[in-house]
């Protein structure tokens, strides 16, 4: 972090159909974000222009460098691929999820005992994860922002094993325009699965952490609702 | 937004306005709301488009797909049945998921639609949002970006109606190859279906491929920046401007109230079902009235209703085609061919106005 005042700075890794909509918002709240894809920065030069209007694209590695928050948008049947080495010792968001019925079956995150971002964490062990933005439509992201204090202000779960960097996120959301819910754990981020109880549904804080806690209670997990 | 606000309908380069018709082929239920045979949905389906032509609707599409629920795997066999019994209505996929068919069959396919239709085929190629395709023909998801990539570079070759020579990575190569029938009007239009992909956008771009932007939830204004990245892409490939379309769900009928009646039940139903299989929510009555209000994608209601929201949107997105995605598991054939009487005599006329 470069001070208490200054926004944290943003690298989204990923501009497919969920990192420039990231980015967007982002710009939006103010914060300095960078964009970057597999390769050349040129060659997503125009998709950041027209999509993300002042996010700058860059390489990968020069994006995270000078990041506060690495935002992983990639498939995730790009994972197993993804070097580690990259977001080392970084705060790292995982808006991922890992959906067979519509991405197909991907071994590494068949282990069930499980959910999709601690397997993430697992192979990114250098790094802090904290998952959240998985669960929201990528196209509602952009639409559904609302001020704090609207009534009709949707809430996001953020959920991380480090409540330092689990705040550090929480405050990014807070300042795109959602409420924030701190999930205990990211094991607790099973809940915000495909399959879950808040997966793509709309909620304001209150009826979200109701519904966060029932499915903990009856132990809500992919398998079990599906 | 720093960017500038697109043009009018029809763009700068001044496309036809074009207004057509896009079916799945959902199993129609009878009268006592009993599901009919896929064979009775497919002769409906083939009814509906004789219908369309009739009413002068633009062009029908049918999306390939492989589920009890969609029982269209082969569009084009359906399409040439249409073509059979039409003169005028142009014919297409919608989407053909190319990922996981053969380029060479596909180009054959639709080349043979058109000579049959004399002239009248096109082709919209994309993934789709189903994945049924994969499992059957022995496809791995994982390999989808490659796939669709290496297909799509061997499709645009083929258009060029000469000797094809060909290497890529998941098919075998072709070496000077004459791929018949030769098309006698020019290459087939060919479009791209893009769900919200910018780097699909820019793949269509790159081979000189119209875009056809699939909104099937949420705001259509969030696409306007699509449709004028995919502008100044052309561009920067040095191409001329190139047409872009709209494929939104929705259902016409007499009334606004009637429209929602009809398809509400349904609407619901088909994403109950699709919910359970995907993990998401239902949707809620709530969540329906903001889709078919001013800021969502259904084009649900009267035929003014409806062809306000189309005329509002294409100006929005500098778009100069909409195609209804109509049909809705369920919904019966009485009600699907009322949907495509009013949209060929009253919606598109009415569109026509509005953008005049």
């Amino acid at each position: 972090m470069t001070g208490a005042t200054s926004p944290p700075r943003i690298a989204v890794l990923g501009a497919g159909h969920v990192g420039p909509v990231i980015a967007r918002v982002a710009v939006d709240a103010g914060l300095p974000v960078s964009i970057a894809a597999s390769g050349d920065p040129e060659e997503i030069a125009l998709i950041t222009r027209f999509l993300a209007p002042g996010a700058e694209p860059r390489w990968a590695a020069d994006a995270v460098e000078d990041a506060d928050i690495v935002v992983l948008a990639i498939p995730l049947h790009k994972f197993p691929a993804f070097d580690p080495g990259l977001v080392a010792g970084r705060l790292v968001i995982d808006t991922m999820n890992y959906w067979p019925p519509v991405d197909g079956v991907q071994e590494l995150f068949e282990d069930h005992r499980y959910g999709s971002s601690e397997i993430v964490a697992h192979r990114l062990s250098r790094s802090t994860i904290v998952k959240t933005l998985n669960h929201i439509g990528y196209h509602e992201l952009d639409e559904e922002r609302r001020p704090a204090g609207s009534p009709r202000r949707r809430a996001l779960g953020v959920a991380g094993d480090d409540p330092g960097a689990v705040g550090v996120v929480a405050d990014v959301i807070e300042r795109i325009g959602y409420d924030a819910v701190r999930l205990e754990g990211l094991g607790a981020g099973r809940l915000l699965e495909p399959g879950g109880p808040v997966f793509g549904v709309a909620l304001g804080r209150a009826g979200f952490e109701q519904a966060v806690h029932a499915g903990a209670a009856h132990g809500t997990t992919r398998e079990g609702s599906i | 937004m720093t960017t500038t606000a697109p043009d009018a309908a029809g763009g700068e380069a001044g496309f036809p306005l074009v207004l057509g018709l896009d079916t799945f082929g959902d199993v129609t239920d009878d009268e006592d709301g009993h599901p009919l045979s896929h064979a009775q949905t497919i002769r409906d389906v083939v009814e509906q488009g004789v219908l369309a032509d009739q009413v002068g609707v633009d062009f029908i599409g049918i999306g390939e797909h492989h589920t009890g629920d969609f029982p269209m795997p082969a569009a084009d066999v359906v399409l040439a049945a249409i073509a059979a019994r039409t003169a005028r209505i142009r014919l297409g996929s919608a989407v053909t998921v190319l990922s996981s068919d053969d380029p060479v069959r596909v180009f054959q396919r639709y080349s043979t639609l058109d000579a049959v239709s004399a002239g009248r085929a096109e082709v919209i190629l994309g993934r789709g949002s189903s994945i049924d395709s994969f499992p059957l023909f022995g496809y791995d998801l994982a390999d989808y970006e490659d796939l669709f990539e290496d297909k799509t570079n061997l499709f645009a070759e083929l258009l060029k109606d000469g000797p094809v020579t060909w290497q890529g990575k998941t098919r075998p190569a072709l070496h000077d190859q004459d791929v018949v029938p030769h098309t006698e009007s020019g290459p087939l239009p060919v479009w791209i279906g893009v769900g919200g992909s910018p780097q699909s956008v820019v793949r269509a771009a790159h081979y000189g491929f119209s875009l056809m932007l699939a909104i099937i939830g949420g705001s259509p204004a969030r696409f306007a920046p699509f449709s004028q990245l995919f502008q100044q892409a052309l561009k920067k490939f040095g191409r001329a401007p190139l047409p872009v379309g709209v494929h939104s769900p929705g259902h016409v009928a007499a009334t606004d109230e009637k429209a929602q009646e009809e398809f509400w039940p349904h609407y619901l139903e088909v994403f109950r079902r699709i919910g359970k299989v995907r993990g998401f929510a239902i949707p809620t009555k709530e969540s329906f009235t903001h889709e078919i209000g001013p800021h969502g994608a259904l084009y649900v209601g009267s035929p003014e209703t409806v062809a306000q929201k189309i005329a509002a949107n294409l100006t929005t997105l500098g778009a100069n085609r909409f195609d209804l995605k109509y049909g809705m598991g369920g919904l019966s054939q009485a009600a699907l061919m009322t949907n495509i009487e009013l949209y060929g005599t009253q919606v598109i006329p009415r569109v026509r106005e509005l953008l005049a």
